[in-house]
């Protein structure tokens, strides 16, 4: 068993691992499966949302490809997705391993997942388009675990084409 | 044989009728005219963005960059002079300096360890008198002839240009007077890098440069802001161009947003939706200069934009990766002395542009889309460039002009010298 960073309490409530491991799946089937609608629904009003390469984000930049502060934004995304941006369609597919959670305080847990997303272009053509981890702030105050800020850390600062779909 | 087949065999180029309202679909898949590219357009008589000035702050300081396909390596030395050389050692061309970023005394190529001071001298070779009194240099080793290949550098407005030609004049002179003056009103002040990141598009780089001179397309492909009534055609705007037709701004001002007929009739996708974000402070903004423009991009010949939306501040510059690969970066840059309020505006806006940007992520598969369409074309098939006129001239009041593009192909033909 991993050993715990000093004065963090490690996840030790086995039901709530499994809600939070479900909601995250749910999250990244809802983008996987182009119900591209419910992904605002997995934070809280006020979440930060972020995707930055691992360079940016250890040099403490401020902007990186994706910036939602605040639910609004990510709804934002989403419809200008749907009735704005105009790109070829193609369908991710997440690849996560298991979380690694510890608790911070009663209603705020942290978490590391790291991830693979594949791309398939309607042509056929497959490759990996992202590479990374989500660093992420679970609010588990309410009757479900969500996302008080998930910054998305890529390994690559290079997008192939374009990042239209949240990751 | 026809004579479609003649003029490629023997790989002759000649620019069709028309003069720059004709651009051929060759210029973006002909390996030999894109060789001839490195040679005349990025090697010429034009100043080449290399990197900020913030990349290299200190002495020691480098950055890796490209002139077309050239690998760069630009430096700052103990006195903060800043050079540039290929990045390529003398010795057997191995790259020099492999990270993008670092800090040395000096450069030491790391296959046979020769050795160069920060101006790109070199100061040492290893083993050059042998061991124990065998092998080594011949006696009429020069290490004087042996150097990195030096570029003229200029420091302007926190950027640095290198140039391979002696005949290129001041970058103020190469760019004229207003775009000279466009560039130090968004430039022209202590800048700090907020974000960076890359994009690799899947098509020629000249497609690119088009694309940022392209007012004509701005609110039609680009429907993120009509969708939100950011942007439209009937804002008050325009292009301004260099007296060479080379560089370009196409700007436009805010004006009182009006349903334009034009939009209607042509019921273009994107004046159907209504206007309501819900996170409305990404599009918080402030007025930043007096002349009332809030969007520009300025295209510098022949690979670099800079673009002032809203107050979105960045520098795009494109570098060709093989003739059918474009990876742009993308620098979001602020000014030293904004204040935090300043900044968080310039953090959400940043969202309108970049590879996942609201308004412009379009154009990373825009160009692919003319790449894959074009294929299988004749040598006479071409772009039809007319939209605004058949010159190359600024356009006041309207940014439905492809103008612009018309300048950039007039530097490109002067350049490749095509007749």
């Amino acid at each position: 068993m991993a050993v715990a960073a000093p004065g963090i309490v490690e996840m030790d409530d086995a039901r709530l691992r499994v809600q939070i491991e479900d909601m995250f799946s749910d999250y990244v089937h809802s983008i996987d499966d182009d119900r591209i609608e419910a992904w605002p629904e997995y934070f809280i009003e006020s979440a930060f949302y972020q995707i930055i390469s691992q360079e940016g984000y250890e040099a403490g930049h401020a902007i990186g490809m994706m910036h939602c502060d605040g639910k609004g934004m990510m709804q934002d995304r989403v419809k200008a997705m749907r009735d704005a941006n105009i790109f070829e369609p193609h369908r991710y597919c997440h690849v996560m391993e298991r979380p690694r959670l510890n608790r911070n305080s009663a209603d705020t847990y942290s978490a590391r997942t790291n991830f693979i997303v594949n791309r398939t272009m309607q042509n056929g053509d497959m490759e990996t388009f992202a590479c990374g981890k989500y660093l992420d702030s679970i609010d588990v105050s309410g009757e479900t675990p969500r996302l008080r800020r998930r910054i998305v850390v890529l390994d690559s600062r290079r997008i192939d084409i374009l990042l239209v779909y949240p990751l | 044989m026809t004579e479609t087949a003649a003029r490629q065999t023997n790989g002759s180029f000649k620019w069709p009728e028309g003069g720059v309202t004709r651009v051929p679909y060759r210029l973006y898949t002909d390996p030999e005219i894109y060789a001839r590219e490195q040679e005349r357009i990025f090697r010429g008589p034009i100043w080449n963005f290399l990197c900020l000035e913030i990349h290299i702050p200190n002495p020691g300081d480098f950055k890796t960059t490209f002139i077309g396909e050239i690998p760069i390596v630009v430096t700052r030395d103990e006195n903060g002079d800043v050079h540039a050389m290929v990045n390529r050692c003398a010795h057997k061309g191995s790259l020099v300096c492999l990270q993008e970023r670092g800090n040395r005394k000096n450069l030491t190529c790391v296959y046979h360890s020769w050795t160069y001071d920060l101006d790109g001298q070199l100061n040492g070779v290893a083993f050059r008198n042998g061991i124990r009194g065998k092998g080594g240099m011949p006696k009429d080793f020069d290490p004087q002839k042996h150097r990195l290949e030096p570029l003229r550098v200029e420091v302007y407005c926190g950027m640095v240009f290198g140039t391979f030609s002696e005949e290129t004049v001041s970058v103020s002179k190469y760019l004229g007077t207003d775009m000279d003056h466009h560039v130090r009103r968004n430039l022209g002040r202590p800048l700090k890098l907020l974000g960076f990141h890359s994009q690799i598009m899947k098509h020629n780089w000249k497609l690119y440069a088009e694309n940022v001179r392209d007012s004509y397309h701005a609110t039609l492909l680009h429907t993120f802001y009509t969708t939100f009534k950011v942007n439209r055609l009937d804002m008050d705007g325009g292009i301004a161009l260099s007296d060479d037709g080379w560089h370009s701004i196409s700007y436009a001002k805010r004006a009182k947003f009006e349903e334009s007929e034009e939009y209607a009739a042509a019921e273009v996708h994107s004046a159907q939706y209504d206007s309501h974000l819900s996170g409305p402070e990404m599009l918080d903004a402030w007025p930043e200069f007096e002349d009332g423009i809030t969007h520009s991009i300025q295209a510098l010949f022949p690979s670099l934009a800079i673009q002032l939306t809203l107050n979105s501040l960045a520098v795009r510059h494109f570098v060709p990766r093989g003739i059918d690969r474009t990876e742009l970066f993308w620098m979001y840059l602020g000014y030293e002395d904004d204040d935090e309020e300043q900044t968080r505006m310039r953090i959400n806006q940043a969202n309108l542009t970049g590879a996942g940007g609201l308004v412009s992520l379009e154009d990373g598969c825009i160009n692919e889309f003319v790449e894959r369409g074009t294929r299988g074309s004749s040598d006479d098939d071409v772009e039809f460039l007319e939209m605004g006129g058949l010159d190359v001239a600024p356009s006041e009041g309207s940014r439905a002009t492809e103008t612009a593009i018309r300048g950039f192909w007039q530097g490109y033909r002067e350049l490749m010298e095509f007749a």
